[in-house]
């Protein structure tokens, strides 16, 4: 009956340690003082919790053995007993403390994360949430980019902690990565904010957590934490405008063709070229992401080529439409994506 | 002693069986008999548990393995809608009016509910709204050819309820099911208010009513102040949808915030509205199969009707993520932890009910045992997610899917079956089949515990709610193999109670007035009782009118 009730409080060890790998999105793997800090407040809610259950449910199995009816018994009916001031007193001011206590701790978690003043050397990040993908912008890099969000460590040599502001273009969702911190609503017509700070390189998985219609579940989230010298190198690689030469690639130059004159423009953007459209994800420097569609498929050429020529066969009920392009079109927008490195 | 007369003796009267030509049909829809109407309650709600069970069980061979394909993402989402919808508006509230409308009456020594004909009325406009919410597969699209359910989630979150993100109709027969839905609860609700205050027999005064009364009284109370808001809001949002209002439309200034205080002013009662006649049923019938009169009586009332107030003040801790701020964030925290102190008390009284007694298993017994230990765990858990940071990584993940189905399932419905063992004979004059009911209890248990326990942990692990499928590199698909395994195992167990039900209806031992030995007006009474429930009406003068009979030498009224 009890069973994860074993297994809740031994997180620390039994979840944690080496399962990293095995379960990226643990809770109980915190790598950011958020999910720190809600970590150290859990384990004590939970050992608290732990210990009201194992008394209330040992008297009680205690009790079902004790006064069990036994074969033989007498027929009188038990001794009846109305009710006992002084221990009714007992169990509404016991839990009443606990309660307090419990409620001055969790206040204090609460403040400690919400109400604290942002630092100077933050990186700010604006994300924007769409069905169903993620708009990143960095206001002072100049930068857009979706789904892939990079930011550097933190660490106490070295503070330099991430502030999303979050606002949503259609429909609620909600932005959660489990080990960095806990979830934010990404609200329309709102702004919310929250940080985190990293303090380990490595690539930490989320996804969108308030249902927001047909494929809310592919709505992946990855934050890419890098070294302060790996991250300025990804920021300045994204800071060239999108490459519009090919010279070793003829097919990619027509797929620059195809795409700027296609209804393509009208949704995505690519630095420095007619393609300026802000619904759909920025695709400057796409072949530099590891995955396309939010994060739910690996972005190989394969991949995006049947991306381009039928989203919702990869991904029902996804936004993109397919543009009704002929092969060869097909072929050369793909070629063309795969060279905006 | 009060100078009221003690009851006259157990009523041995029939009801007049008499082969009088009858129309069955017409008899059962034009009934104003309280105790018909519960029954249409209790019955209505069953099909639609068999069918929104139905609906989970595809949820769960869908989950039970990564990147599966046996269900589309639309049609998941439509099931997991109208799964949440059915469930809390078409089998929880209007089975729990049913027992209600059946026991309430025969509890305190009323002959029907004070307005028999409106009784009628909330049943009828509750049970078309639910065909109402399923007419969408029908009609869902605009009536041209194939329909589609409602696919925007149980809580609806504006704006995804707009026109622009949800087009069609399917959304429109979302909304007008829990209006209608909410006009019944109403209804119902004034019904129970009404019939509590006033109709109660010579010497049922309010310290004598039995608990399970209080906590309709309570409930009733409930629905008035929480679904009048979710079923004005039903309202604002037609009129956003269809007549150019803005009252949700965030693209025009309105507030995606406001539905979601709509939505859980109405939503955390609600729980409470369902929790509420559960602790009833378990106030009656542990109290019986201990042997001993319930501990703490006043404290009881007392707990419930904190439990009623603190209830409209808690909803925001289902928007501990939203961005309130640090200061409401915290207020809500307080009001949620403090509803555990009323709720505790519950649960010591009912242990010390237990303690010193005598217990008899039969299954009524069985069922509530397991509701004790199922609400302890749904009760700790949700201390765990009303420290509002560990709902921020919590909230709407696995871990509250198992957190409310601890409480929906393992305590609501363990008692709702409980509840089925022990009134049963009273509603048919039939015991249902002990044997099969162990056969149900043990399985139902195997199967609840292998589903809920082990759902804690993928939320624990990152799983939010509501994904039609998952990657199989996140290491949740064991465990949800596991928890599909479990709502297998569940849903045997329901088909064993069905049969049970039926079987039992014709070949169930005949049981009696009171098979049960227990103390409340209702066993007073045949089974089933005639339409006029009491020959003499009765009077009482203590809180267990038939134990004071049956122990004229010590009865309860000196105690009191």
């Amino acid at each position: 009956m009890a069973r994860h009730w074993w297994v809740a409080p031994c997180a620390a060890s039994f979840f944690a340690g080496e399962a990293f790998a095995e379960y990226p999105a643990n809770i109980f793997a915190p790598a950011a003082t958020p999910a720190h800090s809600i970590f150290d407040l859990s384990m004590l809610v939970l050992s608290v919790t732990l210990g009201i259950f194992l008394t209330v449910a040992g008297l009680l199995t205690y009790a079902l053995i004790r006064f069990r009816q036994r074969p033989g018994d007498s027929n009188e009916e038990p001794p009846q007993i109305y009710g006992s001031d002084q221990i009714e007193l007992s169990w509404t001011v016991i839990p009443i403390l606990i309660v307090v206590m419990l409620f001055l701790t969790t206040a204090r978690v609460i403040l400690g994360t919400q109400a604290i003043p942002k630092p100077k050397n933050a990186m700010n990040v604006t994300v924007v949430g769409h069905q169903f993908w993620w708009e990143f912008r960095y206001p002072q890099y100049g930068i857009v980019t979706a789904n892939e969000l990079h930011v550097p460590v933190s660490t106490a040599a070295h503070p330099e902690p991430t502030y999303l502001t979050m606002t949503s273009a259609d429909v609620v969702h909600s932005f959660w990565v489990p080990r960095l911190a806990g979830k934010t609503d990404v609200i329309p017509d709102r702004v919310n904010t929250m940080w985190f700070n990293p303090h380990k390189p490595g690539l930490y998985l989320g996804q969108c957590a308030q249902y927001c219609g047909a494929q809310h579940a592919t709505m992946l989230i990855r934050v890419y934490a890098q070294t302060p010298a790996q991250f300025m190198a990804w920021v300045r690689q994204q800071q060239q405008p999108a490459q519009q030469s090919f010279p070793g690639d003829p097919l990619a130059a027509e797929g620059e063709q195809v795409f700027m004159h296609n209804a393509c423009i009208n949704c995505h953007t690519i630095a420095g070229t007619a393609a300026t459209g802000r619904d759909g994800p920025d695709l400057t420097h796409l072949a530099s992401r590891q995955t396309i569609a939010s994060g739910s498929i690996p972005n190989t050429p394969a991949n995006l080529r049947k991306w381009i020529e039928d989203p919702s066969a990869m991904r029902p009920g996804t936004l993109m439409p397919a543009m009704h392009l002929s092969q060869h079109d097909v072929d050369a927008v793909a070629a063309y994506l795969t060279e905006l490195r | 002693m009060s100078t009221t007369r003690a009851l006259d003796g157990i009523d041995e009267t029939l009801a007049p069986q008499g082969r009088r030509e009858r129309n069955l049909i017409y008899e059962w829809l034009s009934t104003v008999d309280h105790k018909k109407i519960g029954i249409l309650y209790i019955v209505y709600s069953l099909i639609f548990l068999l069918i929104a069970g139905f609906e989970a069980m595809l949820m769960r061979i869908q989950l039970a393995v990564p990147d599966n394909h046996f269900v589309s993402p639309q049609t998941f989402n439509e099931l997991f809608t109208m799964h949440g919808t059915t469930m809390v508006f078409f089998v929880g509230m209007p089975i729990l009016f049913g027992f209600g409308n059946y026991l309430v009456p025969l509890m305190i020594g009323a002959r029907d509910m004070a307005f028999p004909r409106l009784n009628a009325f909330s049943f009828w406009i509750s049970a078309f709204a639910g065909l109402l919410l399923y007419f969408s597969y029908f009609g869902g699209s605009g009536l041209y050819a194939a329909g589609s359910a409602p696919s925007v989630g149980w809580f609806a979150y504006a704006p995804l309820t707009a026109k622009v993100f949800s087009p069609g109709h399917s959304t429109d027969y979302w909304t007008l099911a829990i209006f209608l839905s909410g006009i019944g609860s109403i209804g119902a609700a004034v019904n129970f208010v009404t019939t509590i205050v006033c109709m109660r027999c010579k010497g049922m005064r309010f310290g004598r009513m039995p608990l399970l009364v209080w906590l309709y009284l309570v409930t009733a109370c409930l629905v008035f102040v929480a679904v009048s808001p979710l079923t004005a809001a039903q309202i604002m949002l037609t009129l956003d949808r269809y007549l150019g209002a803005h009252f949700f439309d965030t693209q025009a200034g309105g507030s995606a915030v406001l539905w979601m205080h709509f939505f859980w002013i109405f939503g955390h009662p609600e729980v409470y509205i369902l929790v509420l006649p559960a602790f009833g049923f378990a106030s009656e019938i542990i109290p019986v199969f201990s042997r001993k009169a319930i501990f703490g009586y006043p404290a009881m009332v007392g707990a419930t009707v904190a439990i009623g107030f603190i209830s409209l003040g808690v909803w925001a801790h289902h928007m501990f993520t939203v961005g309130l701020g640090p200061s409401a964030n915290t207020f809500f925290v307080f009001a949620t932890m403090v509803i555990s102190v009323p709720t505790g008390i519950k649960i010591f009284n009912w242990l010390a009910t237990i303690w010193g007694g005598k217990l008899i298993f039969k299954t009524p017994m069985l069922f509530s045992i397991a509701f004790l230990f199922q609400f302890l765990i749904g009760g700790l858990t949700g201390i765990m997610l009303s420290v509002a940071p560990f709902d921020w990584q919590l909230g709407n993940s696995y871990f509250v899917v198992a957190h409310f189905h601890y409480i929906l399932v393992g305590a609501i419905l363990s008692m709702i079956f409980a509840a089925f063992y022990y009134w049963y004979p009273k509603m048919t004059g039939r015991m249902l089949s002990e044997t099969i009911g162990k056969w149900h209890f043990w399985l139902f248990i195997i199967g609840f515990h292998l589903t809920f326990d082990f759902m804690h942990i993928p939320g624990l692990l990152g799983m939010p709610r509501r994904i039609y499928t998952y990657e199989a590199n996140r290491g949740w698909g064991t465990l949800n193999m596991i928890v599909s395994i479990g709502a297998a195992i569940q849903a045997i167990s329901i088909l064993i109670f069905a049969y049970n039900l039926v079987h039992s209806y014709f070949k169930g031992k005949a049981a009696g007035h009171d098979p049960w030995d227990a103390w409340t007006l209702e066993w007073s009474t045949p089974s089933p009782p005639p339409d006029y429930n009491f020959a003499v009406e009765p009077a009482v003068n203590s809180r267990r009118p038939l134990w004071d009979l049956k122990h004229p030498d010590d009865p309860d009224s000196d105690y009191e």
